[in-house]
């Protein structure tokens, strides 16, 4: 039995997941531009963008607040906001929906910090299961040298400091997405995750989406998806709203 | 009052909580908005304090991470009731981790004006899952005692328009219009709650109070009932799972080798 209810909207629900460093905002940023340039309507959604939670979200990170449940529920709350508001009345209108991270960085994130993983399933249960779920395999030391390389400083919670697992920042990012990562790869089955070798070139990574999109919806994005004909393309404006 | 451990959840353990630890007494008033629940918990916080009790007295909302939150998302016209149920939950979690357990810890009495039962009523009036919501909210503690205010809605109605002289937009549940105009929808969404906690009352078992008497009746009923919290206390909820009996006849099995 399926966790997450099917999409029964016009639109389409594609989204990525990864650990930090394995390249996936990267993927799903090139993703999106290349269906819109295709003339579909597409708009994005990230992970904790929420602006009714974003000042909670804030005072709890500043403050060293959460707990490992107050944390998960933040996430949903913010996660709910995202889907009731914008998600869920774009796909009602026919857009294509990427998401950078959906529930199941919630499902990995929030039980490796010791939350039940019985308990974060049922809490996403309100979320549409996306039409595809594109997840980017990368060994652990990969992903880490590309942030260390990359950022200056790594946060507390991403760290997962909160848990106490080390008390040097980098031991304790490796400690926590070792653990992030373990749980990726258990769920992969359960919820059909397209899996991306990460360690490709970008170039190559990305032909891969774009041809299991193609293989996968095809033939239902013909129908029912709001999409330009090609002539009116340069009459409107592209931009797309960012949430 | 002889306070004894250990109270227990639902069927969702919290990490780092660990319920022998908790020696002091939870107990709970609820009941629909504008049935008088806020002067019953300062009467009984008197009251305690005077008999000697330390009294912790929380309610929602009035968490340090999410009360401010919620407070500015119910100034704007955007709360979605997915949303605002988990961010409620999201309140509740900090204030039961934060204020609730380490009171327990410390043998206080702790009151609260509402508990889960308050969100999974207002989530099931707007139509959410029954299942989905006492999942999410099964994180709770299972108090002492549930004290259920009960009115129907003409009574509240009268509360409303003596006391206060206007009808809130929430408790109201304007954000989903049940009428086309306050009044209308207060009554529609009212009913919908009292039904939602009646059917509760069972399944929790809640001690219904006759909310529609004058306050000081009501509360010598609250006194009355608390005085003997001692003996009456709520064990073997059917709410709760197998793994809480296990683990519970397991304690029971070591007190009564020790």
């Amino acid at each position: 039995m399926p966790l997450l209810a099917a999409n029964r909207f016009k639109g389409k629900l594609i989204v990525v997941e990864g650990i930090d460093g394995s390249g996936k905002s990267t993927q799903i940023s090139l993703l999106s531009h290349w269906l819109r340039s295709q003339g579909f309507a597409v708009a994005f959604s990230e992970w904790n963008s929420s602006p009714l939670v974003r000042e909670t979200t804030r005072r709890g990170k500043k403050k060293a607040m959460f707990t490992p449940t107050t944390f998960s529920l933040i996430h949903a709350t913010d996660f709910a906001d995202r889907t009731e508001r914008y998600i869920v009345p774009l796909m009602k209108a026919g857009a294509i929906v990427c998401a950078d991270r959906y529930a199941f960085t919630a499902y990995a994130r929030d039980v490796a910090r010791g939350v039940s993983r019985r308990w974060v399933r049922n809490l996403y249960r309100f979320a549409t299961r996306p039409n595809l779920s594109f997840y980017f395999r990368v060994p652990l030391d990969v992903a880490i040298g590309r942030i260390l390389g990359g950022r200056d400083a790594i946060k507390y919670y991403e760290a997962g400091m909160d848990m106490q697992l080390s008390r040097d920042v980098e031991e304790s990012f490796r400690i926590f997405q070792g653990r992030i990562l373990d749980e990726y790869e258990a769920m992969a089955e359960e919820v059909g995750f397209h899996i991306v070798d990460a360690t490709l070139s970008i170039e190559k990574q990305q032909r891969q989406m774009r041809e299991i999109v193609i293989r996968e919806l095809g033939d239902s994005l013909k129908n029912g998806v709001l999409r330009m004909e090609p002539g009116e393309m340069h009459a409107i404006e592209t931009a797309s709203a960012v949430l | 009052m002889q306070l004894k451990p250990p109270l227990q959840f639902y069927n969702e353990f919290l990490p780092g909580i660990n319920c022998e630890e908790l020696h002091g007494k939870l107990i709970v008033i609820e009941g629909p908005d504008a049935v008088g629940r806020s002067t019953q918990v300062a009467k009984l916080r008197q009251w305690l304090e005077q008999e000697g009790h330390a009294v912790l007295d929380t309610g929602m909302a009035r968490g340090a991470l999410a009360g401010k939150g919620i407070k500015q998302a119910k100034e704007g016209n955007t709360l979605g009731p997915i949303t605002m149920t988990l961010y409620y939950t999201t309140d509740f979690a900090d204030r039961l981790e934060n204020q609730i357990v380490p009171a327990l810890r410390a043998g206080f009495v702790v009151l609260t004006d509402r508990y889960i039962f308050s969100i999974m009523a207002r989530a099931i009036a707007r139509g959410e899952d029954r299942r989905w919501i006492e999942q999410v909210t099964g994180f709770g503690l299972v108090p002492h005692a549930v004290y259920y205010l009960r009115a129907d809605v003409r009574h509240l109605v009268s509360r409303v328009v003596l006391g206060r002289g206007a009808f809130d937009f929430w408790e109201s549940g304007m954000d989903i219009r049940f009428g086309d105009n306050m009044f209308d929808s207060f009554v529609k969404y009212q009913t919908k709650l009292i039904r939602a906690l009646d059917v509760m009352a069972k399944k929790y078992a809640f001690i219904t109070v006759d909310a529609t008497r004058p306050s000081d009746a009501i509360f010598r009923d609250l006194q009355e009932h608390i005085s003997n919290l001692e003996i009456k206390r709520i064990r073997n909820t059917p709410w709760i799972n197998a793994t809480v009996r296990a683990r519970e006849s397991n304690g029971a099995k070591r007190r009564a080798k020790s």
